[in-house]
């Protein structure tokens, strides 16, 4: 890996780097701080602005025990404002709460994978789940308390990577858009931009919907398929002692703030052209997202929506990230999260770089995120599993 | 490699689960002042189409002690808690509500449009256009075919000290109170503001009974008509030019007086001593604003046109916006003094988009067409006018009045990209990241300013903030307010109540899968039982 300055500054507006990382969401900007960090030029290139994908537009949550980098996701997140020098409103724990007896067994599986790795979890009644949030109700069956995971702001952790790599000398580069890429053997030396050729020791392409086609412009077959996910915000409420509580196939967190911020229910799958130039409008799914969380949370029934937002995300064939170094191409490190990226993103970025530098991950075995599990993928796997866009109806 | 794929339908996927919807509209109309009246009696001409119009006053007087849909400021009589009365009122007001009821039009009054979702590429879920509606109990769907949006417009809010004090509000605020309501609770107004809006609704207020007490404007001439302005001087107003409101002085009804500042040229405050004027209302009438929330949510594309009064859809010379089926007409569709000063022109905007809606239908309008409605030759420049505004009034405040009231954020922590305060997070003042720091190579889109400092995210949607904010971003990246994008409006652009947005009915198979994030098992099969293992599990939503 060359040193910063190498690639010169030659012509002023193009200098190139000695890692090109495609994608300004939280998983770039990880592997770009986390690059930077040790000294390594770096610059991240952005089609538009940094964390207007999916890294802006999640539920913040924080755990994800099935995952080989979980250890890392929560040994990292009550360290990151600290390392960053920013603050991303990281707060630890989690309640869910289960309304009926088939939630309540879900839900145990938290439990049990977060003991497997050693963490602990309390499981907790009606009494105690009502004792714990305040505006739950009559309706809870039970619950748990989970002592690992826990929450965080994505806007302000997202830009707190942006800011903390830029403190390490890491560059990002807005509204530029990768096109393509020049490649001398197996080697790829330069992404072609919107605003001209960046020169590179190594490319990592972290660009959510767009992973797949960049992926193919090299070789490298990355299938995955874009989809639409929604949530309200409302009216700040008072604050509940945890703010981490959801439940009822909810998803996210009383803020800070004190506002009530969820998400969940069916997405709808969007080709990826189509993701491209156009902001992610919230629908109507809105009213049950409303209904679900005037379930979980009935003494907050009185409290206003104010917002509403929707997001694009991707996912793989399998729902598993992909962390790989494709073996086609000698310096080119590839990563989709796959729908569960914001949480995994101090992790994530740190695998990158040690993939990155390295050629492998030190602190996690990352063999189940190879794209090599893909290698014998049928052609129509979109249509058996029914990853289809809505067809545009006859309605005006 | 998912538990349930033999049939090739992903049942965590919204297919199939369209909410019902029972009603129907051809042309739906958003607002019933001049230009959504006219158009409704313009459609209800040609027989044969369902023609909806709504409007969302009478506002709920809770609603309105939010400053929703306009900074009312508490200055509301309490006859707006009788909602009879108050339909009463409005329909005195506006005469032509009678004849649209007459006409066959389906009037349906406190009824406010919170979101247009259209179909699209990206959202196709729900077959055709369809429009959230609600009135003080329920909130519902209503597909429709066109739309009309005739929205009218709100205030610029400018920050000064004890602007959060009750009396101080919107011009078109207190217009609407005054003149749809009957009920505007101000005795003594100051005029803030010396444009084409402010001086007529300065005059409307004059002659509902509200003495005029002082016209204030930073620049150095009024800058509406010379006619309008003097009316006021006649009555007993006194004009003060190069002047801002240094602050309000309270009592416990709200504003008691004001303090006014000379300020120079370039907005720094002049020494020299301060005006005082006593007064029960401060009526902010340094700009009117197209109100665009539905119309951008919907996704149509606007742009800051100075001509026509800042953002605005981007319009054919039938009124029609970006996407086809939506019109828009009235302020919403752009702000000029002519049209101010003639509800002739909103009217006429509103006759040509009904035509324009009733051929897309495939009925011809029974009036020849008229000519096309194009904004007065630009005379005023709103973008250095509202940047000076902010500059005199709220930077020039020597106690850091909150731009963003709901979320209590001041002008410099703007400029500063601060965390709000409530995370207590300490960091030297050198470090402090600037407006630059977002992009160094243009100035920060307004919706990340929001996201980090929170200004613009409170229960009145940004409404008294949102213009302020992009001046400020203005000045602090030196670029022009024009170039300053939007910050993204998100349905609901009306605050609803959870119970009220959750009575929506939904399909039966909503329910189906809704537990499962994206329902695939094999995404949460834990790392360690991976190889071999074909075991199957359901997904959890939040995980």
């Amino acid at each position: 890996m060359s040193s910063r300055a190498s690639h010169g500054e030659d012509d002023g507006q193009n200098k190139g780097a000695a890692v090109v990382i495609i994608g300004g969401g939280v998983t770039g900007l990880s592997a770009g701080w986390w690059l930077a960090r040790d000294g390594v030029d770096v610059l991240v290139i952005e089609a538009g602005a940094a964390g207007w994908g999916a890294s802006g537009r999640n539920g913040g949550g924080c755990s994800h025990h099935h995952s080989p980098l979980f250890r890392e996701e929560q040994r990292l997140w009550p360290l990151m404002d600290g390392l960053l020098g920013y603050p991303t409103e990281f707060q630890p724990s989690r309640i869910r709460i289960a309304l009926d007896e088939r939630q309540f067994g879900l839900y145990r599986r938290a439990l049990e994978n977060g003991a497997h790795q050693g963490f602990r979890s309390d499981v907790l009644d009606a009494k105690q789940v009502r004792e714990l949030v305040p505006l739950a109700g009559d309706n809870v069956f039970g619950g748990y308390f989970y002592h690992f995971g826990g929450h965080a702001n994505p806007h302000r952790t997202l830009q707190a990577y942006a800011w903390a790599m830029r403190d390490c000398g890491g560059r990002l580069l807005q509204h530029t858009r990768a096109l393509g890429f020049d490649t001398r053997g197996d080697r790829v030396v330069g992404v072609r931009t919107s605003r001209g050729t960046f020169s590179c020791d190594h490319v990592v392409i972290a660009a959510g919907p767009a992973t797949g086609e960049l992926g193919s412009l090299l070789g490298v077959t990355v299938p995955m398929m874009s989809a639409r996910a929604e949530m309200i915000v409302t009216e700040p409420l008072p604050l509940m002692t945890l703010g981490g509580v959801d439940g009822n196939g909810l998803y996210g967190r009383q803020t800070l703030r004190g506002n009530l911020a969820y998400g969940g229910g069916p997405h709808e799958w969007i080709e990826a052209a189509d993701v491209e130039h156009t902001r992610p409008y919230s629908t109507p799914l809105q009213a049950s997202i409303a209904r679900r969380l005037c379930e979980l949370l009935p003494r907050a029934a009185h409290a206003r929506v104010i917002r509403s937002w929707a997001g694009f995300i991707e996912n793989t064939p399998d729902g598993r990230p992909v962390i790989d170094r494709p073996a086609a191409v000698q310096n080119l490190t590839i990563a989709t999260l796959s729908s569960v990226g914001f949480g995994l993103s101090p992790a994530a970025g740190r695998a990158i770089r040690d993939l990155v530098i390295g050629g492998s991950c030190e602190f996690a075995d990352l063999s189940s995120l190879a794209l090599s599990r893909f290698a014998s993928l049928e052609p129509d796997w979109r249509e058996r599993e029914g990853w289809l866009p809505s067809a545009i109806g006859a309605g005006e | 490699m998912k538990s349930h794929t033999p049939s090739g339908r992903d049942y965590a996927s919204v297919a199939g689960k369209q909410p019902p919807i029972d009603e129907a509209t051809d042309l739906l109309i958003v607002g019933a002042g001049p230009a959504g009246l006219s158009a409704a009696l313009t459609a209800a001409a040609a027989r044969g189409l369902r023609v909806t119009l709504v409007d969302e006053n009478p506002v709920p007087l809770q609603t309105m002690g939010e400053d929703v849909p306009l900074h009312f400021g508490g200055r509301m009589a309490p006859t707006v808690a009788n909602r009879n009365a108050m339909l009463e009122s409005m329909l005195r007001a506006r005469p032509q509500l009678a004849e649209a009821i007459d006409a066959g039009v389906d009037v349906r009054l406190g009824t406010a449009a919170w979101g247009l979702f259209p179909q699209r590429r990206t959202a196709a879920w729900i077959d055709g256009h369809v429009a959230g509606l609600a009135d003080e109990e329920r909130a519902y769907l209503i597909s429709f075919k066109q739309v009309i949006v005739a929205a009218g417009c709100r205030d610029m809010g400018v920050a000064f000290d004890g602007w959060q004090r009750p009396g101080v509000m919107g011009a078109a605020a207190a217009y609407r109170l005054a003149a749809t309501y009957d009920a505007l609770d101000s005795r003594t107004a100051v005029l803030v503001g010396s444009g084409t809006e402010a001086l007529q609704i300065g005059n409307a207020l004059l002659d509902a009974g509200v003495r005029i007490a002082a016209v204030v404007e930073q620049a150095e001439a009024a800058t509406g008509p010379m006619e309008l302005l003097a009316r006021l001087l006649a009555s007993g107003a006194r004009l003060f030019t190069r002047h801002v409101i240094q602050q309000t002085v309270g009592d416990p009804n709200g504003v008691a007086a004001v303090r006014l500042v000379g300020v120079d040229e370039d907005g720094s405050r002049l020494s020299g001593p301060l005006q005082w004027i006593e007064c029960d209302t401060v009526v902010l009438g340094v700009a009117a604003i197209p109100a665009i929330e539905l119309i951008e949510s919907a996704g149509c594309a606007v742009s800051f046109q100075a001509a026509r009064g800042g953002h605005v859809p981007t319009l054919d010379g039938s009124q029609r916006a970006s996407l086809p089926f939506l019109h828009a007409a009235g302020d919403c569709a752009g702000i000029w003094p002519s049209k101010t000063l003639s509800e002739e022109t909103a009217r006429r905007e509103g006759r040509i988009a009904a035509a324009a809606a009733l051929r897309a239908l495939g009925v011809m309008p029974a009036r020849a067409d008229e000519a096309a409605v194009l904004p007065d030759p630009t005379a005023r420049d709103i973008e250095r006018e509202r940047v000076a505004w902010v500059r005199a009034m709220t930077l020039g405040s020597a106690v850091a009045p909150f731009v963003c009231q709901c979320e209590e954020v001041t002008a410099a922590e703007v400029l500063g990209l601060s965390p709000p305060r409530y995370l207590h997070w300490r960091r030297a003042a050198s470090e402090a990241p600037r407006l630059g720091s977002v992009d160094p190579e243009r100035a920060p889109h307004p919706d990340v300013v929001k996201r980090l400092t929170r200004a613009g995210m409170g229960p009145c949607q940004g409404r008294r903030c949102r213009e302020q904010i992009a001046a400020l971003v203005a000045l602090g990246a030196g670029s022009g307010l024009a170039d300053i994008p939007l910050a993204t409006y998100r349905p609901p652009v009306r605050p609803l109540r959870l119970a009220q947005l959750a009575a929506l009915p939904e399909a039966a198979a909503m329910g189906e899968g809704w537990e499962s994030w994206f329902g695939i098992a094999s995404q949460w099969i834990p790392f360690w039982r991976l190889g071999g293992c074909a075991e199957e599990e359901e997904a959890v939503a939040g995980e």
